[in-house]
């Protein structure tokens, strides 16, 4: 039985990960936070304990936003410009494959094995914590594990961009942070500072604005996705309904996902 | 088979290749020599389509490599490249099975490879614990994984003990005997010059000389070293019959040394034949490859400069 070249290198990435353990230490990070934020999260309300899926997946998700990109980041910037500082890329290449199937094989590889870590984490989180979530509670939380994994599948494509895109290790690296930075951090202030100046006037841009990060689309998914989240954030109103619509969003997110992939794929040929 | 044409490629202002033509034969071993830089790893790449050529055709048993069947011609080359890096993660069986799939050979095809250049015993160690000639051996097992029709190695036998070269060259002759070509590249010159059939010289990008190691000796017309070993009180007397005859001589510790044109062999044999019980040794020193090389190396350089 012969299976595709691009399946291949897909299965060695996987497996990769999960015989270093950095599948399962990435769930059991996710699993801890889950469970840390379910039982704790409404601690300054002066409670403890499970108090409902809404204000959990709220914390989850300012949690997952930083965590998550920089993991994906991580995972993926190596996968190209390391296999060619350390030599190996050569004999890779002279397989019967072509480069853009040894590209997405690659991603596939670490989207298995991020997928695995973000469902294998928070899944057991679910898994402890079903017998106090209703059918609703429970699938607001698989449309949250969703989201994370496109938030994800997205910073996994721009790792994959910047892997091809630079010439050493070390520059790979920095730009995995720099571009981590930007979009988790610095984005949502620059867009604050300028709503803060401008006013209410232009208040469509920056909704627009917004689509333009996977970080910020992965919050309003998530936001946007129950009607108790949209009024504890206030921005219903802020935002056309059709730009918040999960049809929008999932589609934005999408491209995330596609484009930076396939503008890697296009350097990647001509090198 | 697999023929080169006028094969051309530039990185930048730099002409690495530079109108490379050449043809090696079903079975044939070829040797591929040149000094860092000359072009031979860019000539290897060329040749299994990872760089394309700016001008100029490749073709594997007359198709050219650069078609739509790109797949099929991967799949007949084995390639091991200089200084072969592979997966420290993983074992031996783990590495070859890897490469067993993406090349479609089905996996029975390892565990033999394996024992062939040596490995059976360390199959199931990690790589990242051998030695430089074990993940020699290694790579050259990938290459040789589905019975290629094409063997390209680019300096295989680094980091090989006597013993590991010795193998090589084993495995190297039961593939020809099966009608794979093989080019291989090296630095070792005495090494290549006994085994290769023919060989290719490559200097700045460009083939310097082409043809057997006799072919190529006998181009150049380099003088053959003649010592000649005697008690010390013979040496006047060598000298003067040596003189008498046309031969210029050099007095050493152990005798005397000359050196003479090829054709003069007979004419100096003649001229020693009375002396003959003065003589505790007779030595011929025929120009190696790597003299050879040196005088090609030298035509080169005068041709550059004539032309500049």
């Amino acid at each position: 039985m012969t299976s595709h070249p691009l399946l291949v290198i897909a299965a060695k990435e996987c497996r990769d990960r999960i015989r270093n353990r950095w599948v399962l230490a990435v769930a059991v990070l996710f699993a801890l936070f889950a469970l840390a934020i379910a039982c704790f999260g409404p601690a300054q309300q002066g409670l403890v304990g499970f108090q409902g899926i809404a204000p959990t997946i709220a914390s989850l998700v300012s949690l997952v936003i930083y965590l998550l990109p920089l993991i994906a980041l991580i995972l993926g910037f190596d996968s190209v410009v390391g296999e060619r500082e350390r030599g190996s890329l050569d004999l890779l290449l002279s397989m019967p494959l072509t480069r853009g199937e040894l590209l997405l094989g690659k991603y596939l590889g670490l989207a298995a094995a991020l997928t695995l870590a973000t469902v294998g984490g928070f899944g057991v989180a679910g898994a402890v914590l079903a017998p106090q979530l209703d059918a609703y509670a429970a699938w607001h939380y698989a449309g949250f594990i969703v989201s994370a994994l496109l938030l994800g599948y997205a910073f996994l494509s721009l790792a994959l961009l910047i892997s091809v895109a630079s010439r050493e290790r070390t520059r790979a690296s920095g730009a995995a942070i720099a571009l981590w930075f930007a979009l988790v951090l610095v984005f949502d202030l620059l867009l604050l500072g300028g709503m803060v100046l401008l006013g209410d006037t232009v208040g469509w841009l920056f909704g627009a604005l917004l689509l333009v990060n996977p970080a910020d689309v992965f919050r309003m998914l998530n936001i946007f996705s129950s009607e108790q989240l949209q009024s504890y954030y206030g921005l219903a109103t802020a935002l056309p309904g059709a730009l918040t619509h999960p049809v929008t969003l999932c589609a934005v997110m999408l491209a995330w996902i596609a484009l930076p992939l396939a503008i890697a794929g296009r350097l990647f040929a001509r090198a | 088979m697999i023929e080169l044409h006028a094969v051309c490629r530039r990185f930048g202002a730099q002409l690495a290749v530079n109108q490379v033509s050449l043809t090696v034969a079903p079975g044939e071993l070829f040797g591929l020599i040149g000094h860092n830089g000359a072009g031979k790893s860019t000539l290897f790449k060329l040749m299994l389509g990872l760089l394309a050529p700016d001008s100029g055709d490749i073709l594997l048993d007359g198709v050219s490599i650069r078609g739509a069947s790109f797949r099929d011609v991967r799949r007949r080359i084995g390639y091991l490249p200089e200084n072969v890096v592979l997966y420290d993660n993983l074992s031996a069986s783990e590495t070859l099975a890897f490469y067993a799939r993406l090349k479609g050979v089905p996996l029975t095809a390892c565990a033999p490879l394996l024992a062939e250049v040596g490995l059976a015993d360390a199959a199931a160690r990690r790589v990242g614990t051998y030695s430089k000639g074990m993940r020699q051996r290694l790579g050259f097992a990938q290459a040789l994984l589905g019975s290629p029709q094409l063997l390209l190695l680019d300096e295989p036998t680094t980091g090989l003990d006597p013993e590991g070269i010795h193998d090589f060259y084993r495995i190297v002759e039961a593939r020809r005997a099966h009608g794979c070509t093989v080019i291989l590249s090296s630095h070792i010159l005495a090494e290549i010059e006994q085994r290769v059939d023919r060989l290719a010289m490559l200097a700045g990008g460009k083939l310097a000389a082409i043809g057997s190691v006799a072919e190529l000796s006998a181009g150049i017309a380099l003088p053959v070293a003649v010592e000649l070993v005697s008690a010390a009180t013979h040496h006047d007397t060598l000298a003067a019959s040596l003189a008498a005859a046309g031969f210029a001589c050099q007095t050493k510790p152990h005798g005397l040394s000359l050196a003479i044109a090829r054709h003069d062999k007979g004419r100096l044999l003649a001229a020693l034949a009375p002396l003959a019980a003065t003589l505790a040794d007779v030595r011929f020193i025929e120009p190696t490859l790597e003299a050879v090389f040196l005088g090609h190396r030298h035509a080169s350089i005068h041709d550059t400069g004539a032309s500049a």
